[in-house]
C-alpha cells in the first residue's frame, strides 16, 4: 500500500528529518527547563525578601552591549546555515566563524562583568542566584560554542553539501537556544530591578 | 540529492531466507566480551535493564526487612539510629529511582522498536549511554552506602538537615552527584523515546494508532524533560550549598529551606506518574489480550494518560501541606489533587468494562493485573483522604502516608511489571514461565503486599510517625507492627518465587513460539526471540491491531507484514513523519561501540573526582568526556552524513 512513495527517499542524514534534529529539540526542551528553574528561584527570593534582597542596580554598562554581540551572533550563524541550503560553502564557513567569534567575545565580556562584583556567590543568596545562573549560561555559551567550532572546521573540511548539513543545522539550533535564554537571563537579572 | 531511486520492497515469502541472512549478517554484533560491552541492540539493554531494576528491587527489599525486624517490637536495639536513617533512605531512592523507573524503562527500551515496527531505538548509542549510566550512578551511590557514608535523611533529602552543619560527612554528596548521573540517564532515555515515537513507527501507523504502552512511556518522557531538571539542579546546588558555601538552602546567608521542597517537589510529583504511566500501559496493553477483546476506549484512556502527566505537574504543592504555606495555596493545590483522580478513574474504569465485555482468561498474568487494578483504587481512595488538607495535617509524616505510597507504587508497579513479565518473557527468551509457580507467586506477593501495608493505615491513625528507629511500650502499635513484618517477609518470599521462577524457565520452559497469547501488536509477528533486525521488512500497517484484522474488521484496509521495504543495504531504518507515519527518510544507523560505556565511566569518574575535590583529575576527565563524545558524534560516510555519491 506504501509501496509508490517509497521509491524516493532520501538516505542518510537530511535536513530537518532526521533524528539527530529532533533528538536536538528534546535537548532545548530540558535546557529550557532547567533555565526556568533557575529564574524561578531568582523570583522566589524575590518574592520572599522583597527588593532589598538586590544589593546593587545592576549597571547595563557591559551587558547591554554583549547582548547585542550575543543576537549578532545568531544572526551570522542563521546567515551560515542559509548559505548551507544555497550551496555558498565559503560564505557557510564564515557565517559560523563570526558567529563563533562573536560568542567568544560574549564569553570574555561575562567574565569581566563578573569581576566587576562587589559580591561573591558565597555572599548571600541574591550572589549566589547571580553567579550560578549566569555560569550556567556561560557554560552553555562554551558548550555551543564548541559545537559552532566543530561544525566549522566539519565545514572547511568539505563535510557539508546542499542536502547535507544536518549537523549544522543542529548546532545552529542549540546556538539560537542559547542566546534566546540569554534574553530572558538579562530581563531577570538587570531589568527588572529597574522597575517599578 | 541521494535517494533509493528504484522499489526496494520485498516479498518475504519469494526471498525470505537469503534476505534474512544478509540482515543477520548486518546487524549481528560480535561475539564475547567485547561484543557485550558494544553492543546496541535495543533488546540487549531492555534485558539489562530489567534484570540490574530486579537487583536493585532485591536490595531495597532487604533493606525493607532489616528496618522491618528492627520495628516488630518496642525498644529494639538491632539497629543504631544512625544505621536505621542510612537503610530508609536507601530503602526509599533505591525503589523510586534504581528500581521502579529504570524496570519501566526496560519494558519500553525491549518493547518500543517491536511495538513501533521498527529496527531499533532512534539512538541506539545513546540507549546504550543511558543504560550505563543508569548502573553506574546506583553503584556510585552504593559505594557510598558500602563505605559507611551512606544518604540518611530520606529520600526527599530535606534541608537545613542535609546542609554540612548538620550532616558534615560525605553522604549526602554521594547522594548528590549520584542523582545527578542518574538524571543524566533519565534525560538521555527520554529524549529517546520521544524521538522513537515521533520518528520510527511503521508507515501506517499514525498517531491513533499507537499501542497504548507506548503512549505512557512517551508522555512519562515528556514529563521527564521538563522535570527532571528541578531535581538535578536541587541536588546541584545543595552541593554549592555544601561545598563552596553558596546560601540557597541556608537560612544564615538569606537562603530559604523551603526552597528545597519546592524543587524536589516539583520534580518528585511528576515522578510519581513516571513510574506508574508506562505501567498502567502495560496494563491496556497486555490485559485486552488477556480479555479477547480490544481495550474499551482507547482514546480516553490516551487522554487520561495525557491529562493526568499535565496535572501532576500542577499538584506539588500537596506534598507541603504542613509547612505554613497560605491558605489561598493550600485551597488550590488540594482542588486540584482531587481533580487528577478524574483520569485516574478513566483508566480503572476502562479496564474494568474491558474485563466484563471480555472473555477473560484466567492465566498468571491476568490475576496479576486484577489485582493491580485493586491496589491501584485502593492507593487512589487513599489519596483523596491525603490530598484534603485538614485530613493530611493530621496524616502527614505517619504511617497513613507510608502504606498509601506503598499501595500506589508496589500496586501500579510492582504488580503490572510482574504481570508484564509473564507476558513478554516468552518473547524476550522464547520459553514459557510456569503457570503453577506463577499463581504461588501471585498469591503470595498479593496476600503478603496486603499483610504488610493495609495494617500499615492503622498504625499511621494511631499516630506512629514515619522514619523513627523504635518505640515503647504501651502505645497501642506492637501487635500491628508484627503483623506487617510477617506480611513484609511473606512478600518477600512472594518476590523470590518470581526469580525461582524466571531462573527455572529460561532453561527449561515450555517453547513459547512467535504468539503464545494471541496478542494484537507488531511484536507477536517477530520470531521469539526476535531476531537482531527485529522485521525482516518494514511492515506496513492499517489498523490498531494489525494481528486482530481478520477477526475484528476495524477498517476495510490490512496491514501488510510479509511484504514491505526490505532495507537492507547496511544498518538502516525507516524515518516517518510525527502524525500520519508518512515515510520521509532511510535513516542510516550506527555500528556497535565502545564509544558509549567509555563517556559513561568517564561522567561517573568525574562525579567521583568532584566528590573528592581532585579538580585537576576532573579537568583531565573532562577532557576524555569530551573527546570520548568527539569520537562519537564525529562524521562518517557510512551514516550519510557526508556526500554521499550513489546509494547501492
Amino acid at each position: 500500500m506504501h509501496d509508490a512513495p517509497l521509491m524516493r527517499l532520501p538516505v542518510g542524514s537530511v535536513g530537518h528529518k532526521t533524528f539527530g534534529w529532533w533528538g536536538m529539540t528534546t535537548v532545548v526542551m530540558t535546557e529550557g527547563s532547567l533555565f526556568a528553574y533557575l529564574l524561578f528561584i531568582y523570583y522566589y527570593f524575590v518574592v520572599q525578601y522583597g527588593r532589598v534582597w538586590i544589593p546593587e542596580t545592576p549597571s547595563l554598562r557591559l551587558a547591554a552591549p554583549n547582548t547585542v554581540i550575543l543576537l549578532l551572533s545568531s544572526v551570522f550563524v542563521w546567515w551560515g546555515e542559509n548559505s548551507a541550503a544555497r550551496g555558498r560553502t565559503r560564505r557557510q564557513s564564515l557565517g559560523l566563524a563570526i558567529g563563533l567569534l562573536l560568542g567568544l567575545i560574549f564569553l570574555v565580556v561575562q567574565a569581566f562583568e563578573w569581576r566587576d562584583k562587589p559580591f561573591t556567590m558565597s555572599s548571600t543568596s541574591y550572589g549566589s542566584s547571580y553567579f550560578v545562573t549566569t555560569g550556567f549560561h556561560m557554560a552553555h555559551v562554551a558548550v555551543g560554542a564548541l559545537m559552532l567550532a566543530c561544525v566549522l572546521l566539519w565545514s572547511l573540511l568539505g563535510y557539508f553539501d546542499r542536502e547535507r548539513h544536518a549537523a549544522l543545522s543542529i548546532a545552529a539550533l542549540y546556538w539560537h537556544f542559547v542566546d534566546l535564554v540569554w534574553l530572558t537571563i538579562f530581563f531577570t537579572f538587570y531589568l527588572t530591578p529597574y522597575m517599578g | 540529492m541521494a535517494v533509493a531511486d528504484y522499489d526496494r520492497s520485498l516479498e518475504l515469502e519469494q526471498s525470505g531466507a537469503p534476505a534474512r541472512d544478509r540482515l543477520t549478517h548486518i546487524w549481528e554484533g560480535e561475539p564475547g566480551l567485547k561484543g557485550w560491552l558494544s553492543t546496541v541492540d535495543h533488546k540487549e539493554y531492555g534485558k539489562r535493564y530489567i534484570a540490574t531494576a530486579f537487583l536493585f528491587l532485591m536490595l531495597g527489599g532487604v533493606e525493607a526487612l532489616v528496618m522491618r525486624l528492627q520495628l516488630a517490637g518496642p525498644n529494639k536495639t538491632l539497629l543504631t539510629p544512625e544505621q536505621y536513617d542510612q537503610l530508609f533512605s536507601m530503602h526509599g531512592l533505591t525503589m523510586i529511582f534504581l528500581y521502579a523507573q529504570p524496570v519501566l524503562s526496560g519494558f519500553s527500551v525491549y518493547l518500543f522498536p517491536l511495538l513501533l515496527g521498527a529496527r531499533d531505538m532512534a539512538f541506539p548509542r545513546l540507549n546504550a549511554f543511558s543504560y550505563w549510566i543508569y548502573l553506574f550512578s546506583g553503584l556510585f551511590i552504593y559505594a557510598g552506602f558500602v563505605i559507611g557514608y551512606g544518604p540518611n535523611d530520606g529520600w526527599f533529602n530535606y534541608v537545613p538537615y542535609a546542609l554540612t552543619r548538620y550532616n558534615p560527612g560525605p553522604n549526602m554528596d554521594f547522594y548528590a552527584i549520584g542523582m545527578i548521573l542518574f538524571g543524566v540517564s533519565s534525560t538521555a532515555g527520554a529524549a529517546n523515546f520521544v524521538v522513537t515515537f515521533l520518528r520510527a513507527r511503521a508507515p501506517g501507523m499514525s498517531i491513533n494508532r499507537v499501542p497504548i504502552l507506548t503512549w505512557g512511556t512517551v508522555t512519562t518522557s515528556f514529563g521527564i524533560l521538563f522535570s527532571v531538571p528541578a531535581v538535578s539542579l536541587a541536588f546541584f546546588l545543595l552541593w554549592t550549598d555544601r561545598q563552596f558555601g553558596t546560601h540557597f538552602f541556608d537560612p544564615s546567608g538569606q537562603g530559604q529551606p523551603l526552597l528545597w521542597q519546592h524543587l524536589f517537589w516539583i520534580f518528585a510529583h511528576p515522578w510519581v506518574y513516571v513510574v506508574v504511566l508506562p505501567a498502567m500501559g502495560i496494563v491496556s496493553d497486555a490485559l485486552p489480550i488477556f480479555c479477547r477483546r480490544p481495550l474499551v476506549g482507547y482514546t480516553v484512556v490516551v487522554l487520561a494518560t495525557v491529562a493526568t502527566m499535565v496535572m501532576g505537574f500542577g499538584v506539588w504543592l500537596h506534598h507541603m501541606f504542613a509547612t505554613g504555606i497560605p491558605f489561598l495555596a493550600l485551597s488550590f493545590f488540594s482542588a486540584a489533587s482531587f481533580v487528577i483522580t478524574v483520569p485516574s478513574a478513566v483508566g480503572v474504569f476502562a479496564w474494568i468494562a474491558t474485563i466484563w465485555t471480555g472473555r477473560p482468561v484466567l492465566s498468571t498474568a491476568f490475576l496479576f493485573f486484577a489485582g493491580f487494578i485493586v491496589m491501584f483504587t485502593i492507593g487512589g481512595v487513599s489519596g483523596v483522604m491525603t490530598a484534603a488538607a485538614p485530613s493530611d495535617q493530621q496524616l502527614t509524616d505517619t504511617y497513613f502516608v507510608v502504606a498509601h505510597l506503598h499501595y500506589v507504587l508496589i500496586g501500579i508497579n510492582v504488580l503490572a511489571v510482574m504481570g508484564g513479565l509473564y507476558v513478554w518473557f516468552p518473547k524476550m527468551t522464547g520459553r514459557l514461565l510456569d503457570e503453577r509457580l506463577g499463581r504461588w507467586n501471585f498469591w503470595t506477593v498479593f496476600l503478603g503486599f496486603n499483610i504488610a501495608f493495609l495494617p500499615m493505615h492503622w498504625t499511621g491513625l494511631a499516630g506512629m510517625p514515619r522514619r523513627i528507629y523504635t518505640y515503647p511500650e504501651g502505645l497501642g502499635w506492637t501487635a500491628v507492627n508484627v503483623v506487617t513484618t510477617i506480611g513484609a517477609f511473606i512478600l518477600a518470599a512472594g518476590v523470590l518465587l518470581l526469580l525461582v521462577n524466571v531462573l527455572v524457565s529460561r532453561r527449561h520452559g515450555a517453547p513459547a513460539g512467535p504468539n503464545p497469547w494471541g496478542g494484537p501488536t507488531l511484536e507477536w509477528a517477530t520470531p521469539s526471540p526476535p531476531p537482531p533486525y527485529n522485521f525482516a521488512v518494514i511492515p506496513a500497517v492499517a489498523s490498531r491491531h494489525p494481528l486482530w484484522e481478520r477477526d475484528l474488521r476495524e477498517s476495510g484496509e490490512h496491514s501488510s507484514i510479509q511484504r514491505g521495504m526490505a532495507l537492507d543495504e547496511g544498518k538502516e531504518m525507516l524515518s516517518t513523519s510525527a502524525l500520519d507515519a508518512e515515510p520521509e527518510l532511510i535513516q542510516k544507523m550506527p555500528e556497535d561501540t565502545l564509544a558509549p560505556l567509555l563517556t559513561a565511566l568517564a561522567a561517573t569518574a568525574l562525579g567521583a573526582a568532584a566528590l573528592v575535590h581532585a579538580w585537576i583529575a576532573a579537568a583531565i576527565l573532562a577532557l576524555l568526556l569530551l573527546a570520548a563524545v568527539l569520537a562519537w558524534l564525529w562524521p562518517r560516510r557510512e551514516m550519510g552524513q557526508i556526500s554521499e555519491r550513489r546509494h547501492a
